[in-house]
């Protein structure tokens, strides 16, 4: 029989993870996405040491595991004596900043691909139509470029959005109590891991199914072009 | 008829020529395209450049509203030097801001439409009047509801062009370039794309505004367009003007052999 008082007292504590939880998951995907933006730009110079340098941060952060990230910031910043004395020392010795920077660069490398391939994926013909009315530069860009890529790219971005939210998680191992970090601590006390992470696991699909709902919303209103694909 | 109403080009011959290009060569690598071109429209003259697939007509329309670069040779439009600089063995664009500005004046119509797709019909027409031109929305706005209602296409302002038809959205990209209210028209073979019985509605249009003395140059396949409503034939052949002339006079034949050649495959096909 399950047990209900004390399901609804385990999603009490649970819950009062979740703005940490929401917060590392908002502001990594935030800062990721502005990093992003820049090495997207990198990647597109015409100055190939930047094409490099884009190209390592891509592969560097897409081909190591987000929890050795994590690790590497938390534990190894530490040990370079500069950075210790450095004005950025009180944010790196903080748990909650080295999440959110490992989070960050992980999803940064991420969606600067997807922005490269949906940037490259717009059409030429689309973007000569442009030129041919007098648009160049930054107006270009803004009116035709980023808002076509925009819905090129945005599917792949829900995607990438929910798998920052799960990854998270992993915060918990480096003393975080955001959602998991909580379920880890109310089982050690109760060693009632089944119901625990049952009910952990039902808070995270109910904020990843949020998600998709959001960006699904999002995407019927900007893709109100292909509408009558839908049918 | 409607070339013998228009001014032939003699009569303009001391006005400034709407365009003007001078020994216009185009080279990819070893290939050279355009192998200098002289050529002048003026003002109200209709003007379709006919040759084979290869001979540098599509390319020679896309030098001059600089969508491809010449590697050398001058152009002018309405009078105004386009500012292009030697580069090594290539020509740059100097005066990018010049180069949009033409642009608006003369107005492209491609093969393949190109509309933008994330736009509604009218989104389409408003985009450059309001952004690149600066003009008020609800000027333009009406300008672009006056010009949809022109071409017939006023029933589907607020639709997207992935729902229009191949010829409806020709005569929406046709809409489009006269909202900026252009003083010459670019039409890239528009109606080579579309399906054989929805090229007479784009062909009205632009019969149309031929008939209104507006200035146009015309890259295209479809000879009696040409015959009938052109006030000159261009002819190219391998990157050169092979003929020119009255449409009447070239396509009675036994002015230029290689033209009638030309023509003759046409009528084979």
């Amino acid at each position: 029989m399950l047990d209900w008082p004390f399901l609804t007292d385990v999603l009490g504590q649970l819950l009062s993870g979740l703005p940490l939880t929401l917060q590392l998951a908002a502001l990594s995907l935030s800062i990721g996405f502005a990093l992003a933006v820049f090495v997207a730009g990198a990647a597109g110079s015409a100055f190939a040491p930047l094409r490099w340098a884009a190209k390592a941060h891509v592969e560097l952060f897409r081909g190591t595991p987000l929890l050795l990230q994590i690790f590497l910031i938390y534990y190894g910043l530490g040990q370079i004596a500069p950075l210790r004395h450095s004005a950025l020392w009180p944010f790196l010795r903080e748990p909650y900043w080295c999440a959110i920077l490992a989070l960050a660069l992980n999803t940064s490398a991420y969606t600067a691909e997807i922005i490269r391939g949906a940037i490259q994926a717009v059409p030429a013909h689309e973007i000569e139509a442009g030129r041919a009315c007098g648009m160049s530069g930054l107006l270009l860009r803004r009116r035709i470029i980023w808002p076509i890529a925009l819905r090129q790219g945005l599917a792949v971005y829900g995607s990438e959005a929910i798998l920052m939210i799960k990854a998270t998680s992993l915060a918990s191992i480096i003393t975080l109590t955001e959602l998991t970090g909580i379920a880890h601590k109310l089982i050690s006390s109760t060693y009632r891991i089944f119901e625990i992470f049952i009910v952990t696991g039902a808070i995270y699909l109910a904020l990843t199914f949020l998600m998709s709902a959001a960006f699904a919303l999002l995407e019927r209103q900007l893709q109100a072009h292909h509408a009558h694909r839908r049918a | 008829m409607a070339s013998a109403s228009r001014p032939a080009a003699a009569d303009n011959a001391s006005t400034v020529p709407a365009i003007a290009v001078d020994g216009l060569h185009k080279r990819y690598g070893a290939i050279e395209v355009l192998k200098g071109i002289d050529f002048r429209a003026h003002e109200g003259e209709v003007i379709s450049i006919l040759g084979a697939s290869g001979s540098g007509k599509s390319t020679f329309l896309r030098c001059l509203n600089l969508l491809e670069l010449p590697s050398a040779g001058r152009l002018q439009i309405f009078g105004e030097q386009v500012d292009l600089r030697q580069s090594g063995d290539a020509l740059h664009i100097g005066n990018r801001r010049q180069v949009d500005r033409l642009r608006t004046q003369v107005a492209m119509v491609f093969q393949n439409f190109c509309l933008w797709s994330h736009m509604t019909v009218l989104e389409n027409l408003m985009e450059a009047p309001i952004h690149v031109q600066r003009r008020g929305r609800g000027e333009v706005r009406e300008e672009a509801e006056a010009m949809l209602r022109r071409v017939g296409l006023i029933d589907r302002a607020k639709a997207y062009p992935a729902q229009l038809s191949g010829g409806q959205q020709q005569r929406a990209a046709i809409a489009r370039a006269l909202v900026m209210k252009p003083r010459g028209l670019l039409f890239d073979e528009p109606t080579s794309a579309l399906d054989p019985e929805l090229v007479g509605e784009v062909l009205k249009v632009m019969r149309d505004l031929a008939a209104e003395g507006r200035t146009m140059l015309i890259v295209t396949h479809e000879m009696a367009f040409a015959r009938d409503v052109s006030s000159r034939i261009v002819f190219l052949e391998q990157g050169r003007i092979k003929a020119e002339g009255l449409p009447l006079d070239l396509f009675r034949g036994g002015v230029n052999e290689r033209f009638d050649q030309f023509i003759s495959r046409f009528n084979q096909a």
